[in-house]
């Protein structure tokens, strides 16, 4: 798989379920009680609080459980972490690994100053506290995937902290109502990625590719504040949608996995506290290496990197080489617009609902189609707004296509809305324009309109003509109509757009026939 | 030719009195003739002579050769006796090894060369293979302190391969010849007099600290009063650091593999035993010990804070006016092989390197510089400890020291036609290797 996979490493996953007492739980401020503490540097699970009324009987319990989430994403960088190496995928097996990322004794890590900055952004943007001075440290786990016997990760002090992200859910018969949620963001620290390994059961030997050995991560660690898989979900949607927004990290996930977690809990199964990765043969995730039991990482801080020292503007030091100095407040100055932002800015500009905004902005590349369309068309952002996300997603979704493959451009869209606009056409007949266009790439829409014979009749008189002409030909249907026939009405209707092939609005013709009918 | 200065041997290069393939040969010549002394446990033979040849060809083109830092292969500490694979630059200047608790001073006390090892962070450590991180250095071994300074001059300075160097510019600097000593504070650290310090090694510090006496500096006795310390400190350090430096070394990606193909952990398993010593297995295995959950807040937290007591023992001695610390490098001259392998491993780098490691520890320069003979015509060395970042202060009292005791440099080549039956004979019976 070409793409970079967002790897899962969710520890939290066994759900370590609280007592409630039945009824409505208590407000969520931030979990008192005992936490479950586990391996250090790894999120650790919180117990609600207990809000008794009457205490609860053994085997009566009522439980709730809280999900919380590790997520590495790679950086997007020319070069690694730590090494000079560059950073490609499909690249040939082992041949981006410098010296150091085959861990040759007597190389040392140099860290990569865009890293540093997609850690900032990252921080910034979910909220947190910028740490002026992060650590890194060495834990220490074998495996053929790792070289050096150690990943290099900031498990003391990371580079943020406690910041939030907001996501949102939509709840109600038609997932039209939205609730607005916040996790808590615990930290987000900057690691090495380890290599791959394939394991090769035929011949039962394991083949390593170090190309990603050393490729910059940035581990998010979000807090046990979701309720379900859907929450956890939806807010790993959501972080996605900001760190490609930032640049930060291409994010392409494996949705796969989501969905799995998804099915799983709503059948009321335990996830196992493990590591799964995407197999993309197989099509399903499968464990990895297991995580739990008895290991002690033998955390050191690493003695080749000094503290890692940021700035603002106001503690720069004057005369400062700026190659050499992050200033936070800079790099806050520059971060582009955030989903959040984009959203409202949609909803206020072109009046849409709020999850139509969400649907524009999780569909890869739709935003742009749609704002593309938008620049050509003279109609209104409704309707373009219902066409995109429902009949060109409808089409997309149907035949598994992303917006990139999509054989109907923007352009193409906006010229047939515009002859919808104009009343050139039918809203039937923009269907089946759309249809055709879809099928056949490379015809415009004037050409299918012409070719189809689909333009609605422009002449009112002929139109006039046949109505009467139908209503003569088809005496009876006249005389249920008068009689009080609902039915009837819409039997000439159809009588008369046959007349027209088609080519009549239907609202039309029955404004004729009842003035026709009444005169 | 091999009895100059590098100063001396640049210049004769440059003026063509002698080619670089001429003096490679020379330096060849030397190693064999003296093969029976094993200090060479590689002989690049082919390398130096091809590099000799490149040199010539510059020479010819007329500029001046940047500096081709070579990496060191592989260091061995034996303990009391080198046994060093040089590195070579196509000049044929001096020697490099690594420095983490005395491995450059001690063998140059006792074999009577100048063995400097820079401030932490002055040198690049980049291609020196890690024992300890925090306290590596490449060191400097050479005849005489001038050309130590040479090197140095070479070597430091910022690398932006390795993060742990300084990014203040650094000159290459020519020692001055000190003639006036009268302002100059010489500490004499009163915890290094231990009883284990040989009567002769003794009587030369005492002899030393009288010479500056004499004329004019200031001699004074100081503390260091976490000294005691220091051995155990540097040992939950250094196993530390090195079980974390070695967990590389899986056969994987280089170097020895087994044939264990059961699983990769077995596989791992087998190397790592075929693969490390007992001393390098011990070591592993402690510092393994120490970083262990449990354990972490009690060996290794607490050895770093007695490590900063060390280190600041130090700084308060310079801050009282003290310019430079004398000291012994080591015990006693050279121990023989025999009495040697008495003690394990452990206790002899306990010993061994008694005045030495505390400096690595505190990232401090300081030098060894030859002074005397011994009864048994063996080399005794002293040491001088400097402020961070003052190298070339602590040299040029190094020199001033060296001119002073005119210790007798040994002149191999030109011994060699009369007594090299003598040493044939007295070293027959011992094996240098291990």
């Amino acid at each position: 798989m070409a793409a970079p996979v967002l790897r899962w490493s969710c520890p939290a996953r066994r759900w370590i379920l609280a007592n409630i007492d039945r009824g409505p739980r208590h407000g969520r401020g931030s979990p008192t009680g005992s936490r479950s503490s586990g391996k250090r540097g790894q999120s650790s699970v919180a117990q609600q609080p207990l809000a008794t009324a009457q205490k609860p009987r053994k085997g009566e319990h009522q439980w709730a459980a809280v999900v919380g989430l590790e997520i590495h994403a790679q950086i997007s960088s020319n070069s690694k972490l730590f090494s000079g190496s560059q950073v490609h995928f499909a690249a040939p097996p082992n041949s981006l690994v410098s010296f150091f990322d085959a861990s040759l004794p007597g190389t040392l890590p140099v860290l990569n100053r865009r890293c540093v900055e997609a850690a900032v952004m990252t921080g910034l943007a979910l909220n947190c506290h910028i740490n002026k001075k992060s650590l890194f440290d060495r834990k220490h786990y074998f495996y053929a995937d790792l070289p050096a016997g150690y990943q290099i990760t900031q498990q003391r002090l990371p580079i943020a902290v406690k910041g939030s992200l907001a996501y949102s859910v939509f709840v109600g018969k038609n997932r039209n109502q939205v609730i607005n949620k916040t996790v808590r963001i615990k930290q987000i620290q900057l690691e090495q990625d380890s290599g791959k390994s394939l394991h090769d059961d035929l011949r039962s030997q394991t083949l390593i590719d170090l190309n990603r050995a050393g490729v910059g991560l940035l581990e998010v660690v979000l807090e046990p504040d979701m309720s379900c898989g859907e929450e956890a979900a939806t807010a790993v949607r959501e972080l996605q949608l900001i760190l490609q927004a930032l640049g930060t990290s291409q994010a392409n996930m494996a949705d796969y996995e989501i969905q799995r977690q998804i099915e799983e809990l709503e059948n009321g199964g335990e996830i196992l506290n493990e590591t799964r990765s995407f197999d993309c043969k197989l099509g399903c995730t499968v464990p990895m290496r297991d995580k739990e039991g008895k290991q002690d990482y033998r955390f050191i801080p690493e003695p080749n990197l000094p503290p890692l020292l940021l700035y603002d503007s106001a503690s720069l030091p004057a005369g400062a080489d700026p190659q050499q100095v992050i200033n936070i407040d800079q790099l806050r100055e520059q971060l582009p617009e955030l989903p959040r932002v984009t959203r409202e800015k949609l909803v206020q500009q072109y009046g849409m609902l709020p999850e139509h905004s969400f649907t524009l902005l999780n569909e890869v590349g739709l935003l742009e189609f749609f704002q593309n369309v938008m620049k050509e068309t003279r109609a209104e952002p409704k309707r373009v707004t219902s066409w995109v996300l429902n009949t060109f997603l409808g089409f997309l979704k149907q035949q598994n296509l992303a917006v990139s493959e999509s054989p109907v451009t923007p352009s193409a869209l906006a010229e047939l809305l515009n002859l919808l606009d104009q009343k050139t056409i039918s809203s039937a007949a923009a269907k089946k324009v759309f249809e055709e266009l879809w099928r056949s790439g490379g015809k415009t829409p004037a050409q299918i309109v012409s070719e189809k014979r689909l333009e609605l009749m422009q002449d009112q008189e002929a139109l006039e003509e046949l109505c009467q002409a139908t209503m003569e030909k088809h005496p009876q249907v006249v005389m249920d109509l008068k009689k009080g026939n609902p039915r009837a009405i819409n039997k000439l209707i159809g009588l008369v757009r046959k007349a027209t092939l088609n080519r009549a609005d239907p609202t039309v013709i029955k404004e004729m026939l009842e003035r026709q009918l009444s005169s | 030719m091999l009895g100059r200065t590098l100063r001396e041997v640049s210049v004769a290069l440059k003026q063509g009195q002698i080619t670089p393939t001429e003096l490679c040969q020379e330096c060849l010549s030397l190693i064999k003739k003296t093969k029976f002394l094993n200090a060479y446990i590689t002989v690049s033979e082919e390398v130096a002579l091809k590099q000799a040849e490149e040199s010539e060809e510059r020479y010819k083109k007329g500029y001046v050769p940047p500096y081709n830092a070579t990496v060191v292969q592989k260091l061995l500490d034996q303990g009391a006796l080198l046994m060093g694979k040089t590195n070579l630059d196509e000049f044929a200047m001096g020697a490099l090894g690594s420095d983490t608790g005395g491995s450059t001073r001690n063998p140059a006390a006792l074999c009577g060369v100048v063995g400097l090892k820079p401030t932490y962070g002055l040198v690049s450590r980049h291609g020196l293979i890690p024992l300890v991180n925090s306290m590596d250095v490449p060191g400097i071994l050479t005849r005489c302190v001038d050309d130590a300074a040479t090197v140095l001059g070479v070597l430091a300075g910022h690398d932006c391969k390795d993060s742990t160097t300084v990014q203040d510019p650094v000159k290459s600097f020519i020692l001055p010849s000190l003639t006036d000593v009268s302002k100059l504070c010489i500490g004499i650290p009163k915890e290094y007099l231990v009883p284990e310090l040989s009567s002769e090694v003794q009587s030369l510090w005492s002899k030393a600290a009288k010479l500056f006496e004499s004329e004019g500096a200031k001699v004074i006795e100081v503390s260091l009063p976490h000294t005691s310390y220091s051995i155990v400190c540097y040992h939950v350090l250094c196993t530390s650091e090195v079980a974390s430096n070695m967990a590389r070394f899986d056969g994987l990606e280089y170097g020895h593999r087994c044939d264990i193909n059961v699983s990769t952990e077995a596989m791992y398993a087998a190397t790592r035993r075929e693969g490390f010593n007992d001393v390098v297995r011990g070591r592993i295995l402690s510092g393994n010990f120490f970083l262990l959950k449990e354990n972490y807040e009690n060996y290794f937290i607490k050895a770093q804070k007695v490590r900063r007591l060390i280190a600041n023992d130090f700084v308060n001695v310079f801050n009282s006016g003290v310019d430079v610390l004398l000291t012994p490098t080591t015990l006693s001259e050279a121990v023989p092989y025999v009495e040697f392998i008495k003690e394990d491993n452990r206790t002899r780098s306990a010993q061994g390197d008694i005045f030495t490691q505390a400096v690595n520890m505190a990232g401090l320069p300081a030098v060894s510089v030859p002074m005397a003979l011994s009864n048994q015509g063996l080399p005794i060395g002293l040491q001088f400890i400097g402020r961070a970042f003052c190298d070339q202060q602590l040299l040029t009292v190094a020199k001033w020291f060296e001119k002073q005791v005119q210790f007798p440099i040994i002149q191999l080549q030109e011994i060699m036609g009369d007594c090299s039956s003598v040493f044939e004979n007295d070293l027959a019976s011992v094996s240098l290797k291990q």
